[in-house]
């Protein structure tokens, strides 16, 4: 295991910034590890997708959000990403990645606080994944412009104990789970399809843009997470917000310009015949469900709407084990939505 | 013209002269971005979800950047109600970035000691969640949500959300601190 991580660091050290295709050489140890686990134990764990023809492991970044105000999006995060077979392991003592007060304060901060982390993920060998949009963003910035900028890479890992030198990349959980052969495995394995659920997919401001940095699906029609709700049986709804911003961190500081814009966005939604919100964001989720009865008093009609993050309806669909207890932590209740999936047939009178 | 009731009500009539011709390098030194580029089509405002409640609208920043009005700009309270969701520096047919322009021209309004007082708040919150980074290596939200109301006396909003959330379990009472403190301390420091 020392010689081969010695290898490892020779080969970091000497990659071509940008260069694709790492994945077939990174050190095996965590998928060895994965293996060699017993199959029952494997099965307990969730696993619901065998003989998958691809195999990921990522460097998991929760980040603050995730721990607290969004664990709902963590639990259900882990669960789909046990059942389909992708392996996640922390990324041992992360920091936080300055979300937005580190860019609007301190350039430098912005990007050597998530650097820290990328050293960190680095040393471990495998991509990050960055299930909120936030530090996603953030952590993809940071990557781009170390890779791009070599003395401020220099600067920084100055200060740093773990080196970030460009081998891997961020990715967030949308991008990991709307992969092609991810989203085949998931329509396989699906256990109770979504049928009558109309959500409005929303991608939320810091997922696609800007495009250059993220380099992710498209900048003002995304479709991956419209792609990923047909696969799972539910009907995405076309509406006109998917890439409105919801006011982020203004959640505290000014919540009155977030409850006009959680309006717009829901009001929308509801127009367009959604019967739910699916977001990929922690920031969104906790705007949209907060001030929904501030945004409902402001534009003066019935704004209540259940949201839901992506990766619980994927577990939903999948019947991962627990997912049902992420919905308990919501401060919406979500069950209006859920009494709907299933129930078309019975309103066509086919069933009984 | 219904469109000059509009440039009445904005700082830029009632402007005095240009504080700083150099202020437009001073903002390319921070974010690299070059505010001569911008020729006004005004696509970042047409697309600026925050416009409405801003003073100045985000093409009016850059074409006061331009023309060095940099007091102007910097207590305006357009650029703290930036949320930085970039939808500006997506769609400039010039490439411009107005967002990355949005956090420089705070850095220098925060620096020069500028800040326009009905936006101290957002400035606050901002102090608070980096100082949380500084201690703790990550967010402890009830910390620093205590902290921020201690820092404006805002003590009765949204007191019965919180209590919600952290009946939900959302809020921690315990921070969870990383081990690396020494590490994350050592990026806030500038030599």
């Amino acid at each position: 295991m020392t010689s081969s991580s010695g290898e490892w660091r020779k080969r970091t050290q000497s990659a071509p910034l940008f260069e694709k295709g790492l994945e077939t050489k990174r050190p095996s140890h965590w998928e060895e590890a994965w293996i060699q686990t017993p199959l029952s134990l494997r099965e307990r764990v969730g696993v619901r997708v065998k003989n998958k023809d691809y195999r990921m492991n990522y460097a998991y970044f929760p980040g603050c959000s995730l721990e607290s105000t969004a664990k709902e999006f963590h639990n259900s995060t882990t669960l789909v990403a046990s059942a389909l077979g992708i392996e996640l392991a922390e990324i041992p003592d992360w920091n936080c990645c300055g979300a937005t007060s580190a860019h609007n304060l301190d350039h430098e901060l912005s990007i050597s606080l998530p650097a820290r982390n990328l050293g960190i993920a680095e040393r471990m060998g495998m991509d990050v994944i960055a299930p909120c949009a936030a530090c996603y963003n953030r952590m993809r910035s940071a990557e781009v412009e170390l890779k791009v900028n070599r003395a401020l890479r220099d600067d920084i890992n100055s200060k740093l104990e773990k080196k970030f030198t460009g081998a891997i990349t961020v990715k967030s959980a949308l991008e990991v789970f709307t992969q092609p052969e991810v989203l085949a495995a998931v329509s396989e394995h699906i256990r109770k399809p979504l049928t009558g659920l109309k959500p409005a997919c929303y991608y939320g401001c810091l997922l696609v843009r800007p495009p250059k940095v993220m380099g992710f699906d498209d900048a003002e029609d995304p479709k991956s997470l419209d792609e990923a709700m047909k696969t799972v049986g539910a009907e995405p709804i076309d509406w006109y917000f998917k890439i409105e911003c919801c006011g982020a961190s203004f959640g505290i500081s000014k919540s009155e310009i977030v409850a006009k814009l959680v309006g717009d966005i829901i009001s929308n939604a509801k127009a367009h015949g959604a019967n739910c919100i699916v977001t990929a964001c922690p920031l969104c989720m906790t705007n949209l469900e907060m001030r929904q009865a501030a945004a409902s008093k402001l534009r003066g009609e019935d704004l209540s709407m259940p949201i839901f993050f992506f990766t619980e309806l994927l577990g939903l669909a999948l019947e991962a084990p627990g997912i049902k207890k992420c919905f308990a932590s919501h401060l919406i209740d979500v069950n209006p939505a859920l009494d709907l999936i299933g129930k078309e047939p019975v309103a066509d009178g086919a069933a009984v | 013209m219904n469109s000059d009731s509009k440039v009445t009500t904005s700082p830029l009539s009632s402007m005095s002269t240009p504080t700083d011709p150099d202020f437009k390098q001073q903002i390319q030194a921070i974010c690299g971005e070059n505010v001569m580029s911008c020729y006004q089509c005004g696509e970042c405002t047409a697309g600026c979800p925050a416009a409405f409640s801003m003073d100045i609208a985000p093409n009016q920043v850059l074409r006061l950047a331009q023309a060095g009005f940099k007091d102007d700009v910097l207590t305006s309270s357009a650029i703290w109600l930036c949320a930085g969701c970039e939808t500006c520096a997506t769609r400039c047919p010039r490439g411009v970035a107005l967002s990355k322009v949005m956090d420089a021209c705070r850095q220098i309004s925060v620096a020069e000691g500028k800040v326009a007082k009905d936006q101290r708040n957002v400035l606050k919150m901002h102090e608070e969640m980096l100082r949380q980074i500084q201690t703790f290596g990550r967010v402890h939200e009830i910390s620093m949500i205590a902290a921020f109301k201690m820092r404006t006396g805002r003590f009765f909003d949204d007191v019965f959300a919180g209590i919600q959330m952290f009946l939900k379990g959302k809020l921690g009472l315990i921070p969870s601190v990383i081990k690396g403190r020494k590490e994350v301390k050592e990026l806030f420091d500038k030599q």
